[in-house]
């Protein structure tokens, strides 16, 4: 009895199950809306949104291309941020190199915010398949 | 141009990624909220030892 209505609380509903990963990479906090989970959606996009924009405004870099190892790292960082990656670089938001310590830390806030834009992501799906109960 | 100090800055980053962290990594709100709260002091307290370790060395 028990199991059966674990079962029945963990089973995926029908529909698309990638949409809200694909939803919650491009937008922050989006993913979490789709599966009903308001507030926690909300804090994600805070979060995510205030780190994005401090570390744009400290000056930090937006990478655009990769030349080295760290460059292709910080480019994989940077575009998990999703719409917010593209939009500042439509905007040409950021610094193209690195003057300041301040600049150093807004560049490691905006590679940071994207990293975490694709854990909260990859939560939303799990919690539409069911992986994760609530 | 934001120019927050390097604590200050230790201090926003562990914010927003316990935030997330708390949010991500336990299923219900106490849960959430201690393991953030975990998380953020962790941030910190790691940040503030290194520090001395690396000023006490740097003598």
């Amino acid at each position: 009895m028990n199991s059966t209505s674990n079962a029945v609380k963990t089973s995926p509903q029908p529909g698309f199950v990638y949409l809200p990963l694909i939803v919650g990479w491009l937008v922050p906090g989006a993913g979490h809306f789709l599966v009903r989970k308001w507030g926690r959606g909300a804090l994600l996009a805070l979060a995510i949104l205030s780190m994005f924009v401090l570390g744009i405004a400290m000056q930090g870099k937006v990478y655009s291309s990769a030349h080295d190892i760290l460059d292709i790292l910080g480019l994989v960082g940077d575009l998990g941020s999703g719409l917010l990656y593209i939009v500042s670089r439509v905007l040409g938001l950021g610094a193209d190199s690195v003057q300041v310590t301040t600049a150093d830390y807004g560049t490691r806030f905006i590679v940071v915010a994207g990293l975490l834009n694709v854990i909260a992501a990859v939560d939303a799906h799990n919690l539409r398949t069911g992986r994760k109960p609530s | 141009m934001l120019t927050p100090s390097h604590f200050t800055a230790v201090l926003l980053f562990a914010l927003c990624a316990s935030v997330v962290f708390g949010i991500t990594m336990r299923e219900t709100p106490p849960r959430m909220f201690r393991y953030g709260l975990y998380c953020f002091l962790l941030f910190v307290g790691s940040a503030v030892v290194l520090s001395w370790g690396m000023y006490l060395i740097a003598r």
